[in-house]
């Protein structure tokens, strides 16, 4: 791998940039892998990286339909935070935090991590108090969280509706320091690179169409691009997870939903922190490019269609607009969607499968960009070792009927929380 | 924007709806006192575990902001086309595969 470094910059523009190498290969696939990826988003790219670099496992293949980052990872308003309550969740996310904090020298690659703060708005005194009990929590398990009062509030956000009048008054809110916003396809790209590096095969335009079984044993995966034999299997689909496992007879907690996010045209500097507000369904970025990066709540009805729909695009410039009433005037650049994998709890599931060297990642709602360093961390251990490390031991597939749900709303199960 | 045929309304906008979800799980009978594992499972599928197909989907759907009924209808959630709509009690027709 050729390192990315200031002399390399200077070297290649002496020549011209053009003796920059591929960051990584179009290998032909071979006939057998020990480990196969379905999926080349960022959690395929990631665990595919940790496999080869934590447990030097190199015969390795990540097999995309598309092509890399296509999916949600390229489609995500990056926003990275590990403010959660319960256990499992708080432990896993903060370790990925860690993570990003040192992606970019770690796989030499600039992921334009920016710890820029993300701050979730309450509106409510019930709010307020819920804020400061997960700000405690959190506390309580070692992970930076303040309250911020309204002076604070206004003070550092200029341009939010701070009024009593507003639609959606604000009273304060919770504000993590070191999460914060990264590239999306610098991550899948980042990893792949990283991964390609360390001799794993990166197979783009590659459909998995159905699995390889002896009894209840999986061998291998059928592609568009032929068979090909396989001593374990991991899933990371996204949105597709159920379409994967149903190939293995399997049925899961999942549905597929839209959800879909927009960006402005590009303006001055003008918002400094990640602004997310539960009550009015709204979180809001400014890219390093400049545009505002804003979306909402999912589409709420089972969806594979991949395109927005307007009444969710109307509601979400609304509650934009009624927070920031000094975006009005923006236009919109481009609006898109992304397929969820939507669980039954709003937790993920990086776990076994009733079938044996068949291993599962998928299930994250509306936050997987964020869990992407973890949850390949976590999946590689799983798939390596045959068994879930500590940190991913709670996310398992049979939670849900052992009672064993975990569910950061206490909102019963519906596959719609975040 | 969806136009949503309500039985009792005809095609309506769908901001007046909402969505209640997969309308084939069939909730098993937990009555007996003593119920057996099988039952168990069955619940905790019939509350947990979705088909989620890509292509055409059964679902209820109600007419929240108009005649507030339930129904079912039958929409493909790839390109949102809805071949049938029928009241809550009533079974959608089946169609040829595919159509
Ligand atoms: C609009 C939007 C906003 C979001 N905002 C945030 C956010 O702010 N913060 C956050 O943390 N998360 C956010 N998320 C969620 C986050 O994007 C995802 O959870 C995460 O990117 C999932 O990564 P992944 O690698 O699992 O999936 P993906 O990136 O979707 O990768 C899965 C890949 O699998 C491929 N695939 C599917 N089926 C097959 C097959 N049969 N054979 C081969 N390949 C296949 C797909 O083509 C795809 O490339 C958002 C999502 C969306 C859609
Ligand atoms: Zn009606």
């Amino acid at each position: 791998m050729q390192r990315y470094s200031i002399w390399s910059l200077a070297r290649n523009a002496l020549t011209g940039h053009k003796n920059w190498q591929a960051a990584w290969r179009h290998p032909e696939p071979k006939p057998h892998y020990d480990v196969i990826i379905v999926g080349g988003g960022g959690h395929g790219l990631a665990t595919a990286y940790y496999l080869a670099k934590e447990h030097g496992i190199t015969n390795v293949a990540v097999l995309e339909k598309g092509y890399l980052g296509g999916g949600n990872t390229g489609r995500n308003t990056t926003i990275v935070r590990s403010n959660y309550m319960l256990d499992d969740n708080a432990h896993f996310y903060e370790h990925g935090l860690k993570l990003w904090h040192q992606l970019s020298i770690d796989l030499n690659y600039n992921v334009m991590f920016s710890p820029r703060g993300v701050l979730n708005l309450v509106h409510s005194d019930a709010a307020r108090d819920a804020a400061k009990r997960r700000g405690n929590a959190m506390r309580l398990n070692g992970i930076d969280s303040e309250y911020w009062d309204l002076e604070t509030i206004a003070k550092k956000i200029p341009d939010l509706n701070v009024s009593k009048n507003a639609r959606y008054p604000v009273k304060g809110g919770l504000m993590q320091k070191r999460g914060g916003t990264a590239r999306h396809d610098a991550v899948a790209w980042g990893y792949a690179r990283g991964a390609d590096a360390r001799g794993v095969d990166i197979i783009q335009q590659c459909e998995v169409t159905g699995m390889m079984m002896e009894g209840n044993r999986i061998v291998g995966v059928e592609t568009s691009r032929g068979p090909i034999k396989a001593g374990k299997v991991g899933i990371a689909v996204a949105g597709h997870t159920t379409q994967l496992l149903n190939m293995a007879g399997l049925t899961a907690p999942i549905e597929s939903h839209l959800l879909q996010a927009m960006v402005s045209e590009p303006i001055k500097p003008t918002l400094d922190y990640v602004v997310t507000s539960g009550a009015a369904h709204l979180y809001v970025s400014q890219s390093d490019k400049g545009g505002l990066v804003f979306g909402g709540d999912i589409e709420f009805y089972n969806s594979f269609s991949q395109r927005g729909n307007t009444r969710t695009l109307e509601h979400v410039t609304a509650a934009m607009i009624s927070l920031f009433p000094r975006y009005a005037k923006l236009r919109l650049l481009r609006h898109w969607g992304g397929i969820m994998d939507m669980s039954m709890d709003g937790s993920p599931i990086i776990s076994k499968t009733p079938r044996d060297n068949l291993f599962l990642n998928g299930g994250w709602c509306y936050g997987g960009f964020k869990a992407t360093p973890a949850s390949g961390w976590c999946f590689a251990h799983t798939i390596a070792t045959g068994e879930p490390h500590p940190l991913n031991a709670g996310f398992t597939l049979e939670r849900f009927e052992r009672g064993y749900a975990i569910d950061e709303n206490g909102a019963g199960p519906v596959p719609k929380a975040h | 924007m969806m136009l949503i045929p309500c039985p009792w309304c005809g095609e309506r906008s769908e901001n007046e709806f909402t969505y209640i979800g997969d309308a084939r799980r069939q909730r098993p009978d937990t009555s007996a006192l003593d119920v057996s594992d099988e039952t168990l499972k069955a619940h905790s599928d019939y509350v947990y575990l979705r088909d989620n197909p890509k292509g055409w989907h059964q679902e209820y759907w109600q007419h929240t902001s108009g005649c507030r009924a339930h129904f079912k209808v039958e929409r493909n959630v790839v390109d949102h086309r809805i071949r049938a709509s029928v009241k809550a009690d009533e079974e959608l027709p089946s169609f040829p595969e595919g159509r």
